[in-house]
Order: C-alpha cells, then sequence, then structure tokens
C-alpha cells in the first residue's frame, strides 16, 4: 500500500499524452451516413441511434456479472447449483436454502455488484475530469482518505458500522480538502491531480502510523479491511449503499454525462456550448468522492477497479466518452467475478477480494503499458 | 477611420452595410439554417445598438490586468477581425465576449443584458464559440462531433430530433465535409479538421459566431479556403462573424469591420480600407510599411518595408 503512493508520479503526470486520453462521447448518439436525396439535400440518415456496440458490451457484462453473482451464492459449505440459485431466488426453495441464499449470501453479492459498479463509475469520472487515464479515486487520495477515516476509528476501537461511518467522513473531508487546495479560480485537471498525489503521500504516511498505534487485533482487523474484503457482508452493509447509489447513479448519469462529454473537448468550447463547467465539476467530484468513499466503507478500499473498469470499457465499446454506464457495467462484472474467484480458486483458503483485484488490476495495467510501448506511445 | 467610443455612428454605417447584403442568399447551400436575422433568444431587450458589445472590460488572468476600460462593439451582421501584435488581448477579448472569461469589471451586454446573468444554455444558442484548441475525442466519428453542437438545443427528454439530424447534415454540406460523415476525426487532415470543427460551430445555428484565429497551423491553401468558407456564411446567412486573425492582410481582405488592438486597447476601429493605413500599422505593430492596394480586390495590401530602421520602437 505504501508503494501505491509513489510510482505512479510519472504516469500521471506524463499519462495523458502516452496513453493518449481516450476522451468523450456526447451520449452515444451516431449519425450513421448521409444521402443525397433528389432535392440534392444532404440528410444525415439512419437516426442516430446508440452506438449498437456500447449496448452489446454493457449489456454483455451485467449479464456477465449477474452469472458470477449467481454461482457465487451457489458456493460455499452448502453449495447449489445455479438452477436451485435461481428457483431460490424466485421463492421457490425450501426453508433453509432461503435463508442460505436470502440472508447469508445475497447480501454479499448484491454489496460485490454495487461497490464494484460505484467504484468503476467514480473512476470514470475522474478520469474524464482530470483529462488523465490514470486519475482514479485510488491514486488521487480519496481512497486514502476513506482508509484514515475507518483506521482512527479501529484505533479508538469502534465497531463496523461506526468503521464504515468513519471510512465515509474520511473520504468525504479528504475530498473537500484536496478541492479547496486545487481550487484556483475554478478547478483544473492537472492541479487536482498533483494535489490528490500529495494527498495520498501524506494519508498513506499517516495510515502507516494508524496501524502501528492500534492493538494487534485490531491492527490485523484494520489490514483485512484495507485490502478490501467481503466476507461476511450482511444487508446492513449493503443497504446504506444501494439507497445512496440509487440517489447519485441517475444524478450523475441523467444530469452529467453529456455535458461531461462535451467538456472533454476542452473548457471553453464546452462554456461555447452551454455547459456550466465549474458547476459540472464540483457536482461531479461531489458525487465521485461518495461513490468511493461508500464503496470503501461496504467493502474496503478496494484496489484497481476504479482505474481498470473505465479502461475496459473504453476499449470494448471503442466509443469516444466516458462510457459512464458501461464501465459500471464491467466494474460489476469484475468485482463480482474477483470475489467468485478468491472464493473458489484457492481452495479452502479464501482470498479477500482485494487481493485478487489488485493482482488483476495490475497485471492489466502492466501489461498495457507494455502494449502501448510496442505500439510506440509511451 | 474611426477612433474608439464612436460605436453609435459605427454601428449605424455597418447595419446599413448589414442590411444591404441580408437579402442574399445564395440557391444551392442548404437553406433552413439559423441566419442573423432569426435572432436567437435572448432577443428581447433590444435597444437600437449592436447585439454584442463590452462595456468598460477590465480583463485580466489571475490578478494580471490584460486590458483596461476596454469599449468595444460588434456590428451587427458583420465580419468582424480583430487583429494587433502578439499579447495585445484580442484572444483575451474574444473570451471575454464569449463569456469564458469572466470580466473583472465592466460587462459584456448580448442584447443589452449582462451574459453572465444569462442562462448558459440560452446564450449559446445565441453567441458561438470557435476555440483556439479543442480537443477531439478519440474514436469520434465527423457527424457525431458535428453533431455536438446542437448540444444547447437538446434536453434531456428529447436528445435527438431530426431537426438536429437535418442541421448536422446542412452544416456538414455547408463546410464540404458531408462526404467525411461517417470518418473518424483523427484521421482528417488539418484543412479538413478545421472545416469539421466550423460545422461543428454551425450546427450550434447562432447569429453571431466567434472565431480565435481559425487558420493557424492552417497552410496558406487551407487559410483562404477556410476564410471564403467564413466569408460565404457572413455573407449567405447574414451571421455576424468575429475573428481574431494575425495575417493582416487577410483581414483587410475579409474583413467588413476591424478592430485594431495594441496592449490591451482598442487604437482603431471601422472599415478596413480607412483603418489599414501605414500609418495604423506603424503604430499597431511597430512595422514601417506600405500599403497598396490588393491587385485582387483593391481592399489594402501591407508590404513590409524591405530593412527595418534601427532603433525602432519595440511593439
Amino acid at each position: 500500500m505504501p508503494a501505491l503512493g509513489v510510482w505512479p508520479l510519472g504516469l500521471l503526470a506524463f499519462g495523458a499524452p502516452a496513453f493518449g486520453v481516450r476522451a468523450c462521447g456526447a451520449g452515444e448518439v451516431r449519425p450513421v451516413s448521409v444521402v443525397r436525396t433528389a432535392a440534392g439535400r444532404p440528410v444525415v440518415a439512419g437516426i442516430v441511434a446508440v452506438r449498437p456496440r456500447a449496448v452489446a458490451v454493457g449489456i454483455g457484462c451485467l449479464l456477465l456479472a449477474l452469472a458470477f453473482g449467481v454461482l457465487t451464492v451457489g458456493s460455499g459449505d452448502y453449495p447449489m447449483s445455479p438452477a436451485d440459485v435461481l428457483r431460490t431466488l424466485a421463492g421457490g426453495g425450501g426453508p433453509a436454502e432461503d435463508f442460505v441464499v436470502r440472508e447469508l449470501r445475497l447480501p454479499r453479492v448484491v454489496t460485490a455488484l454495487v461497490v464494484g459498479a460505484a467504484l468503476a463509475l467514480a473512476g470514470a469520472i475522474f478520469q474524464s475530469l482530470v483529462r488523465n487515464p490514470l486519475g482514479s479515486p485510488d491514486l488521487l487520495g480519496f481512497t486514502q482518505g476513506a482508509a484514515t477515516g475507518a483506521l482512527l476509528v479501529v484505533v479508538a476501537g469502534g465497531g463496523s458500522a461506526a468503521l464504515a461511518g468513519g471510512a465515509v467522513l474520511g473520504g468525504v473531508v479528504t475530498g473537500v480538502v484536496i478541492y479547496l487546495l486545487a481550487w484556483r479560480g475554478g478547478l483544473h485537471g492537472h492541479r487536482l491531480v498533483l494535489v490528490g498525489i500529495g494527498a495520498t503521500a501524506v494519508l498513506t504516511g499517516v495510515n502507516g502510523y494508524l496501524l502501528t498505534r492500534g492493538r494487534l487485533m485490531e491492527a490485523a482487523r484494520a489490514m483485512l479491511w484495507l485490502t478490501g474484503s467481503l466476507d461476511g457482508r450482511g444487508w446492513e452493509d449493503a443497504l446504506p449503499l444501494l439507497a445512496a447509489t440509487a440517489v447519485l447513479v441517475p444524478v450523475v448519469l441523467l444530469g452529467c454525462a453529456r455535458p461531461l462529454a462535451i467538456t472533454e473537448m476542452g473548457d471553453d468550447l464546452a462554456r461555447g456550448l452551454g455547459v456550466r463547467v465549474q458547476g459540472l465539476r464540483l457536482v461531479l467530484t461531489a458525487a465521485a468522492v461518495l461513490l468511493a468513499s461508500l464503496a470503501a466503507a461496504a467493502a474496503g478500499p478496494v484496489s484497481f477497479v476504479a482505474l481498470t473498469a473505465p479502461h475496459l470499457a473504453r476499449r470494448m465499446t471503442r466509443t469516444p466518452g466516458p462510457n459512464l454506464l458501461t464501465a459500471a457495467c464491467v466494474g460489476a462484472a469484475l468485482l463480482t467475478g474477483a470475489d467468485l474467484a478468491a472464493q473458489r480458486l484457492f481452495g479452502d483458503h479464501q482470498l479477500p477480494v482485494g487481493v485478487v483485484t489488485g493482482v488483476l488490476g495490475g497485471g492489466y495495467l502492466v501489461w498495457l503499458l507494455a502494449a502501448q510501448r510496442k505500439a510506440g506511445r509511451i | 477611420m474611426t477612433r474608439t467610443n464612436a460605436y453609435g455612428h459605427l454601428a449605424q454605417g455597418d447595419r446599413a452595410y448589414g442590411n444591404g447584403v441580408a437579402g442574399v442568399v445564395t440557391a444551392g447551400v442548404a437553406d433552413g439554417l439559423a441566419d442573423g436575422s432569426a435572432g436567437g433568444e435572448v432577443g428581447d431587450v433590444r435597444g437600437d445598438g449592436p447585439r454584442l458589445r463590452g462595456d468598460a472590460l477590465t480583463l485580466a488572468y489571475d490578478g494580471r490586468v490584460v486590458a483596461e476600460g476596454l469599449d468595444v462593439s460588434i456590428p451587427d451582421r458583420s465580419f468582424t477581425v480583430v487583429v494587433g501584435p502578439n499579447a495585445c488581448g484580442k484572444s483575451t477579448l474574444l473570451r471575454a465576449l464569449a463569456r469564458t472569461l469572466r470580466p473583472s469589471a465592466g460587462a459584456v451586454l448580448l442584447d443589452g443584458r449582462d451574459v453572465t446573468s444569462l442562462p448558459a444554455r440560452k446564450v449559446a444558442r445565441t453567441l458561438g464559440l470557435l476555440p483556439q484548441s479543442s480537443v477531439a475525442p478519440d474514436g469520434i466519428t465527423v457527424a457525431e462531433l458535428v453533431g455536438r453542437g446542437r448540444y444547447p438545443h437538446q434536453r434531456l427528454l428529447r436528445q435527438w430530433s431530426a431537426d438536429d439530424e437535418r442541421v448536422v447534415g446542412e452544416s456538414m454540406a455547408a463546410t464540404g465535409v458531408a462526404d467525411l460523415a461517417g470518418r473518424l476525426v483523427d484521421e482528417l487532415s488539418g484543412g479538413q479538421r478545421q472545416r469539421v470543427w466550423i460545422a461543428m460551430a454551425l450546427a450550434q445555428e447562432t447569429p453571431l459566431l466567434l472565431l480565435d484565429e481559425p487558420t493557424t497551423y492552417l497552410d496558406i491553401a487551407h487559410q483562404i479556403e477556410i476564410l471564403d468558407l467564413c466569408a460565404r456564411l457572413h455573407e449567405e446567412r447574414g451571421r455576424t462573424l468575429v475573428a481574431v486573425l494575425h495575417d493582416l492582410n487577410h483581414a483587410a481582405r475579409y474583413a467588413t469591420h476591424l478592430i485594431a488592438m495594441r496592449a490591451g486597447r482598442v487604437v482603431a476601429s471601422g472599415a478596413p480600407a480607412e483603418v489599414m493605413t501605414a500609418g495604423l500599422v506603424e503604430e499597431v505593430f511597430g512595422l514601417p510599411c506600405r500599403v497598396i492596394d490588393d491587385p485582387e480586390t483593391g481592399t489594402p495590401l501591407v508590404v513590409p518595408a524591405a530593412r527595418r530602421r534601427t532603433g525602432e520602437k519595440a511593439s
């Protein structure tokens, strides 16, 4: 974790030109071709539809996430076939199955789905806001802030509800501080990145200090939380996150996605088109910080989902723009898949999901860098 | 030549000119686009003055004052070109007129109202801007990019209408990029790309359009092509265009109204034939020159003196 604060410095500074920020998309509207009518007047034909590829990827990832979820619900000390799981979910199971599915395992899967989507959405928002493919809440300090809040609660001996509250509060306070420090007559991407990297370094140090201050048992519990884990998540963890995302996601997707895509073309152009750029940045920063903090509160600072999911979404859809909705679907699939792998792949030894996402996400990033270098872009 | 603060007179003169060309809508260009007289939506409180003017503007970046007490007015239906040496504040002025830079004092008035007090989208349906540097998103097609110009006309629940589609098609036709509709913007040449950006600005359907150095980075043929396009839009659609240009001869040839700036002040404004004199060029740019008639158009042609005097004053 401490290393995380340092290595991306150069990449963040030079990431945008190196990767060539894959930017924007005012929604996925796409006039397809131009035909000329008899009068010779050109008409754009093929009613501007949503790009079919983006829809297919989104739906595909959502189905994949649900499939992973069903498999996860079916695995454990009391294994069930996917058919049994679906039957029980539809209300056709016995009392024992009902209890296992609805009370024990479903909350964990729902948490995984929503945490994955929320992290990916926060990552996609930040990557677009700072116009840098490495601008994700893990690297900009917000996740570390959430961790600091949670660790303070741990050191003070608080319970798990207090820990979640501490994480949200820590993330939000860090968000406000970074926002204010980066503000200079407006919020600018590169300042947010630099201030965020500084905050990450400071908070990583603070977190290390807090870990040494905690008693051994508490420090072990804190370490597990810091890795990111979905073990033993109940409805009390899933519901607050569900409620918050139910409010935030429509605000972001319906209210901000199109102006965000316009803003990726440059602040002046966006203002000329009637986007209130600074207001948009404030709303989106607030929404992304909240999403990342709430996700961290529910599952710990699960690494790399926020960074990787938006990239995967853009690569798969090949659609310009922040691809917010697709990124969220990809994030949900990634986290449910990683959780399934963490439970299934290592025999009796269950891993925290954060280990799997860290290894997968880090591996993906290294592969991406290697591929970009071969392509001569770095 | 008219010195500053005479914009009542200027406005009158140029409106007369504007009326002269307003009726000239040439066939062959799609005729559905809003023309200058259509007026946009802010136009309820209109006085007799020009639609767009800056009133006692003080413009500053981070407290560094670029211009102070600047008065400018853009005659309706004119093709106004702003010229001046580097760092004289001409792009800053354009940004202020386009409300992407908030003046630290004074106000930009659109139809008599302070632009900052008007709803952003409403202004965006009256006043368009093509900034100097814009980023075309990776993987975006020409038609998609032009379609983004429709943003201020769209609503959450009515995101793409037949109207939008028609305007996008016509804007692409007017700028000669209709055949490129399905191509990726990344693959185009510089001149093609600039035409696509202008098509996007056209799709915004604003009676007033501001262009910040639209010809920079283009070779001479593409520069003329873009300026011809602008002149056509001005003449055939009656749109008010304001452009910042570096080339004085282009400015003199294409502008109907010229604003010469130096060190944050408007030195002179008026018709190019009156404004563009050897004395003015020397005053504004510190460049000794002769001004002769352009053999093609009869407009002023600035020919720099062959050798600079020693000890001339810096610009």
